[in-house]
């Protein structure tokens, strides 16, 4: 394979994936509405097409359309990057999400072999790469805040800064566990390692179970992808919208892409990390795709998401400091703690 | 660094919109002290959480309230200056849009005060369809408060719920009256319509499954954590307190005190039923939650004991000069007709004099005075609406709390702008 068919392929890879993620991305908020609307006793969307399903291609279009309204006394280059700051590291997050296993080759004439794989790259720091990307998002957020010149967003952007510090750590420590035991940080490896069954599942496996773990990671991922009841950055009743407040049209729907994305892109990790990525539960049901099992997981973990935003109130900043430092950290550390020491002896 | 600044520098220039710019610092630099201030939030009239048009300038600092300056008038309609060019009949109409949410009882509250200044009394079966109403009204006021609390506080589904149980509420008043807001059911002298057999068959089923539906709620609300820890100990007020800055209602009995008017000078059939009035312990927002969730379930006993005990008879006094002729005698009969002409162009002319009548708002004490000079429209009409009396002590509760905290206040009041600012 010479070096241009190789870009081909890799521009073509990324393009799949972006085209998929964004796809995603939309109809999430259908699946989302929907979901709502089915446990609060309404219909969700219904008027867009049948059953409501062009909606989100409504509501693209409308963002499309809007004033793009930039506030006056506002830093106009930094409220213009703060978005694309916000969604970039989201999407490029996905780079070394695996969606499936092996590689598939087709020998072309002219050209020679040529090899899909079901991701971009496998980084051999996968998981440090997309802690390292997750911080960089919160800058999004706390330069919009910022660069509104709106004292609503200042308050989100800086309600913002403090929870992405405080449960970015308990996020990090709470895959510690497994790259205790995987004893690697990319995520390819880490889910080749969870073959043969749910019982070989990092969630569930010996020497010791992360079901802890993935319960702090899953608390954890709530709060960094800025949804109740840790939405305190765009707290609709108390900050109007927090961050977003003064932001219309594209710019408005890049923050809202980016948290969509983000909860993809959290669901993703919590789904190759803790619940064996696109391994079936049980050997015997290998016959499905790979790609069946990955989203089926994804979407669970998603559908918790909107399960939580149905049923709980919102924390306040406070409680949310106090539960994120005096709880979560010392139980994910504990855990790291119980982790290597069972690793330990497992090992020998 | 070696001439002083001139005096004026210090004080810092206005831009466009008032706001104060401190000149900088000449002293700042490696030995300056970092300088702290207090960010002025204006909350309001256009926020998401105020419910309606209510403003309140917070004194921050960091997100804890110093101060909370609420200003009201941003709903003024002149509601008791255009009274006193009505006539009594007509104001009826006006007191539906005081309270919006619970248009009911303002009806309720008016018709009572002109009846106690005319000094006639309604017959029985007016008196138990009143009671019946103004507590559905009260569950339908309380579903409304307790779903938008909900919803403020971040806990979406609950205010689905109860919109959904009101909805029924509403459908059994737009049966009875044609309205499903604004109804102007009660007249002088009686009510509007009779509760059909239909109505009451509706009302009963309603009540059949409505414990199961509060049951729901509180299985969302009631233990969980999070609303435990945002209601529990905000906006505590003592008893002392309470009675000093005039609470009345709800936010009152949260502090405990026993005061319903309700019990306390019983009118309408409320002495003729077994009900209770719950009462808290600490003044939070938790027991203020508590104590509506059981005026629910009292007022829907006294619901269905009324409905038990309901008399026959007339829904309305017949006495020339206060009400009006039936309308099918008006068609055949000469005087009635006459009649019918002469109140609806002179209306009722109450005796001189003036009365305060307080009826037991869903709110809290809904009070009217009139000053009547013996025409056929109040010299003066001035209504005491619990809502504003309560955002008197908004400042007392709110300071200390968090920016999170001034919306479950806001919401523990109960405040409707309409009848805030009248």
């Amino acid at each position: 394979m010479n070096v241009v068919t190789q870009l081909v392929v890799i521009l073509g890879t990324i393009g799949v994936v972006m085209v998929t993620v964004l796809l995603h991305v939309a109809y999430l908020t259908y699946f989302e509405r929907k979901v709502l609307g089915w446990m609060q006793d309404r219909m969700g969307p219904m008027e867009v097409g049948y059953h409501g399903l062009l909606q989100p291609i409504a509501d693209g279009l409308k963002l499309f359309m809007k004033e793009d309204i930039i506030p006056s006394g506002a830093n106009k280059i930094i409220f213009s990057l703060a978005p694309i700051l916000s969604l970039i590291p989201a999407l490029i997050g996905f780079a070394v999400i695996p969606w499936g296993d092996g590689q598939l080759t087709i020998p072309l004439p002219w050209i020679g072999d040529v090899t899909f794989r079901p991701f971009v790259t496998d980084l051999n720091i996968g998981i440090l790469y997309l802690l390292a990307l997750s911080s960089v998002g919160a800058y999004g957020i706390l330069l919009g805040g910022w660069a509104s010149n709106s004292k609503y967003s200042l308050l989100g952007g800086l309600r913002s800064a403090a929870q992405v510090i405080s449960y970015e750590l308990a996020l990090g420590m709470s895959l510690v566990g497994v790259l205790l035991l995987a004893g690697s940080l990319s995520l390819v490896k880490i889910a080749q390692a969870q073959a043969g069954g749910f019982w070989h599942w990092y969630a569930f496996a010996l020497p010791f179970p992360q079901i802890v773990a993935l319960a702090l990671y899953g608390i954890a991922a709530v709060a960094e992808t800025n949804r109740l009841p840790f939405d305190l950055p765009e707290a609709e009743s108390e900050l109007v919208a927090g961050f977003f407040t003064e932001y219309s049209g594209m710019r408005f729907a890049f923050f809202f892409l980016a948290e969509y994305a983000n909860m993809i892109l959290v669901s993703c990790i919590a789904a190759i990390v803790f619940l064996g990525g696109w391994h079936a539960p049980f050997p015997f049901l290998d016959f499905v795709p790979g790609i069946v099992w990955f989203l089926l997981k994804v979407y669970v973990f998603l559908f918790f998401f909107y399960w939580i935003r149905a049923t709980l109130p919102r924390l306040r900043y406070d409680q949310l400091m106090t539960f994120g430092w005096k709880v979560m950290i010392p139980l994910v550390l504990a855990n790291i703690l119980v982790t290597s020491v069972a690793a330990y002896f497992w090992m020998n | 660094m070696n001439e002083t600044p001139p005096p004026t520098a210090a004080k810092g220039s206005h831009d466009e919109f008032g706001m104060i710019h401190p000149a900088p610092d000449p002293n700042e630099g490696d030995a300056a002290v970092l300088r702290t201030e207090e960010l002025l939030l204006n909350m309001g009239p256009q926020h998401p959480s105020t419910h309606g048009v209510l403003r309140v300038v917070l004194d921050l600092e960091g997100e804890r309230i110093l101060k909370a300056t609420p200003h009201l008038g941003y709903l003024h309609r002149g509601t008791e200056k255009l009274a006193e060019g009505k006539t009594y009949q007509q104001i009826v109409t006006l007191t539906d849009r005081l309270d919006y949410v619970c248009a009911m009882t303002n009806n309720f509250a008016y018709v009572r005060a002109v009846e106690k200044l005319l000094g006639v009394t309604v017959p029985p079966r007016a008196e138990y369809i009143r009671t019946i109403v103004a507590e559905m009204q009260r569950i339908s006021g309380h579903l409304f408060w307790l779903g938008t609390q909900a919803l403020d506080i971040g806990a979406m589904t609950v205010f689905f719920y109860t919109f959904r149980e009101r909805e029924v509420l509403i459908g059994l008043f737009e049966k009875l009256c044609g309205a499903r807001l604004t109804y102007s059911y009660y007249t002088i002298g009686g009510v509007g319509n009779d509760l059909t057999p239909e109505i009451i068959a509706a009302l009963r089923a309603f009540l059949k499954t409505f414990p199961e539906k509060i049951a729901e709620y509180n299985t969302l609300l009631e233990t969980n954590r999070i609303w435990l820890a945002r209601t529990k100990n905000v906006a505590v007020i003592s008893a002392e307190d309470a009675v000093a800055y005039s609470l009345t209602g709800p936010t009152l009995r949260g502090s405990g005190v026993n005061y319903d008017i309700r019990k306390a000078e019983p009118y309408a059939a409320y002495a003729d039923v077994e009900w209770e009035v719950p009462l808290g312990k600490n003044g939070d927002t938790y027991d203020r939650y508590f104590i509506r969730v059981e005026e629910i379930r009292q007022s829907a006993r006294i619901v269905s004991q009324c409905l038990d005990k309901l008399p026959d008879g007339p829904i309305s006094i017949d006495v020339p000069g206060i009400t009006y002729p039936s309308k099918d005698r008006v068609m055949v009969d000469m005087e009635s007709l006459i009649h019918h002409f002469k109140m609806a162009c002179e209306g009722i002319k109450p005796p001189k004099g003036e009365i305060y009548c307080a009826t037991e708002a869903p709110k809290g004490e809904l009070g009217f005075y009139i000053n009547s000079d013996g025409g056929n429209h109040p010299y003066r009409l001035k209504i005491r609406s619990p809502s504003f009396v309560h955002l008197g002590a908004f400042d007392h509760m709110a300071r200390g709390y968090l920016i999170a905290d001034i919306v479950t206040i806001f919401g523990t009041y109960d405040v409707v702008m309409g009848e805030c600012d009248r």
